[in-house]
């Protein structure tokens, strides 16, 4: 079975099939079994320990980097996986929340993350809180040397920022998108003042309407279990899921009215024109 | 006091979350990391909590009780003095019984279904939605027989008992385990008038009617 798409947007760039957990246990002859771009994966790890995935019959070039696993389906030449150094900072913990599949076109997925506008209404009580709707105005840019958009000067009123949060804080926050299907958010850390808790979300797409969205936390934190962290992400995941579901089409419109005059929406209008620039045709609803 | 062992994105734990809260009992929550970590199924989880590697669990003192439905009988019986939940009558708790084993087949279809949409768990898709539509069709001509004589609940009580606890979390799940509601509207009202049932809480997934 052939990939289902030519955007060079996916097939020339690195994509996640998932943790590189979930290898443990599978050889050649039991391959763990995945999909991307409409197509099985199949991966294992070889007796030198290394991992292998192979589609159709060809083995793909594969990074194993923050905890996951990266393929490149294409056959053009290969840039770096973006960088994460946080992932590698001392005294971070970091702790994979895995994966959760949604009925959905990806780029809705990053699309939400984007938006501060929905946490009084979807996360209230820990993320928002009504009657605090404000989007205070933010910077967005785009970084000339790694084409990466940038969300600065973010902040919003939350009541319990985190599973450590004790108070309501007005959190700040940086949103980073390094490919269509990755972004990471950079938040006010509970524990310390002077550093930013790292939430990396690395989108699987499974199809042009079905994602597995995993969650990675590098966090300053060593009070909490892996549990507790995990539960407020699925707490905070679960209750987006059902609106991204419910979107239709499913697939996201990159043409047509979409310009907002609302500030709040500036990291949603910039995410689409910088995949419109980019010709982004997967996961992208066209009439 | 009471330790619930408990996931937030199980159904069978927030029925057992919803019983507490209106009860009005305190209790502890013990986070199980069911995904991706799958401490459930873990050696320690085996031998020292639950040997059938399910959630909830739920300790009172050193009381250990294993199974949802267990424990909603357990908690409506011991902390429910008004017997609203469960009541004491002979007809009513045979029907409630009936309705606790049909919450039984939601798990093992819509449950699984949606476990493996969501968490990418092995499941036999073609049964479970077929035993998803056959079980939502007999909570549905049950609740359309009910609404028919001007009433709300499963086990025809005056208000809900553990019967609606019990079944309601995955037939609201349903869409999860893309499973459509609309083919059962009386499982639809139903769904509706307990999200308006006075101290309701959501989960992730199933929406507080305030918001």
């Amino acid at each position: 079975m052939p990939f289902s798409t030519q955007d060079p947007n996916v097939r020339q760039d690195w994509l996640t099939i998932g943790s590189a957990r979930a290898l443990a246990g599978h050889a050649p002859e039991r391959p763990w079994r995945t999909q991307l771009l409409g197509n099985t994966v199949r991966a294992w790890r070889d007796s030198n320990g290394e991992a292998i995935a192979k589609a159709d019959g060809r083995q793909l070039p594969l990074l194993e980097r923050y905890g996951y696993l990266w393929v490149w389906t294409g056959d053009g030449p290969q840039h770096p996986l973006f960088a994460l150094p946080e992932f590698d900072e001392h005294g971070r913990r970091i702790v994979d929340c895995g994966g959760i599949g949604v009925a959905t076109s990806g780029l809705r997925v990053i699309e939400n993350f984007l938006d501060m506008g929905h946490f009084p209404y979807v996360h209230t009580g820990t993320l928002g809180k009504l009657p605090h709707t404000e989007v205070a105005p933010y910077r967005v840019e785009i970084d000339p040397q790694t084409d990466e958009i940038w969300a600065l000067d973010c902040h919003f009123f939350q009541p319990r920022a985190s599973a450590s949060a004790a108070d309501g804080i007005d959190a700040q926050y940086r949103y980073r998108v390094m490919q269509p299907f990755t972004a990471a958010l950079y938040k006010s850390c509970p524990n310390r003042a002077d550093a930013q808790d790292v939430i990396g979300l690395f989108v699987q797409p499974l199809d042009d309407e079905h994602v597995i969205a995993h969650v990675l936390l590098v966090y300053f934190e060593d009070r909490l279990s892996d549990a507790e962290m995990i539960a407020f992400q699925h707490m905070i995941f679960g209750q987006d899921k059902p609106i991204l579901e419910s979107h239709r089409p499913r697939r996201l419109p990159l043409q047509g009215p979409l310009e907002s005059h609302m500030r709040c929406d500036f990291a949603s209008t910039t995410y689409r024109r910088w995949m419109r620039a980019r010709g982004m045709t997967f996961g992208v609803h066209t009439d | 006091m009471i330790r619930l062992y408990d996931y937030e994105l199980s159904g069978n734990c927030y029925k057992l979350r919803l019983l507490l809260h209106w009860l009005d009992v305190a209790y502890e929550r013990v986070p199980v990391n069911f995904h991706p970590g799958r401490e459930h199924r873990s050696r320690a989880f085996l031998q020292d909590i639950n040997p059938l590697g399910q959630l909830p669990v739920l300790d009172d003192g050193e009381f250990r009780l294993r199974d949802a439905q267990a424990c909603l009988v357990y908690l409506a019986s011991q902390y429910d003095h008004a017997g609203h939940w469960y009541p004491d009558d002979a007809r009513t708790r045979g029907t409630i019984t009936m309705w606790l084993a049909t919450a039984d087949d939601l798990t093992r279809s819509i449950a699984a279904a949606r476990q493996h949409y969501s968490f990418g768990l092995d499941a036999d898709l073609a049964r479970c939605e077929a035993l998803a539509h056959a079980t939502l069709r007999l909570l549905d001509d049950a609740l359309a027989d009910t609404q028919a004589a001007s009433g709300q609940w499963l086990a025809a009580t005056p208000r809900p008992s553990i019967a609606d606890i019990a079944c309601f979390p995955y037939a609201a799940l349903a869409p999860e385990a893309r499973i459509d509601l609309r083919r059962f509207p009386a499982v639809q009202a139903w769904i509706h008038d307990l999200r308006h049932w006075p101290g309701f809480i959501a989960m992730p997934g199933i929406f507080d009617p305030k918001l």
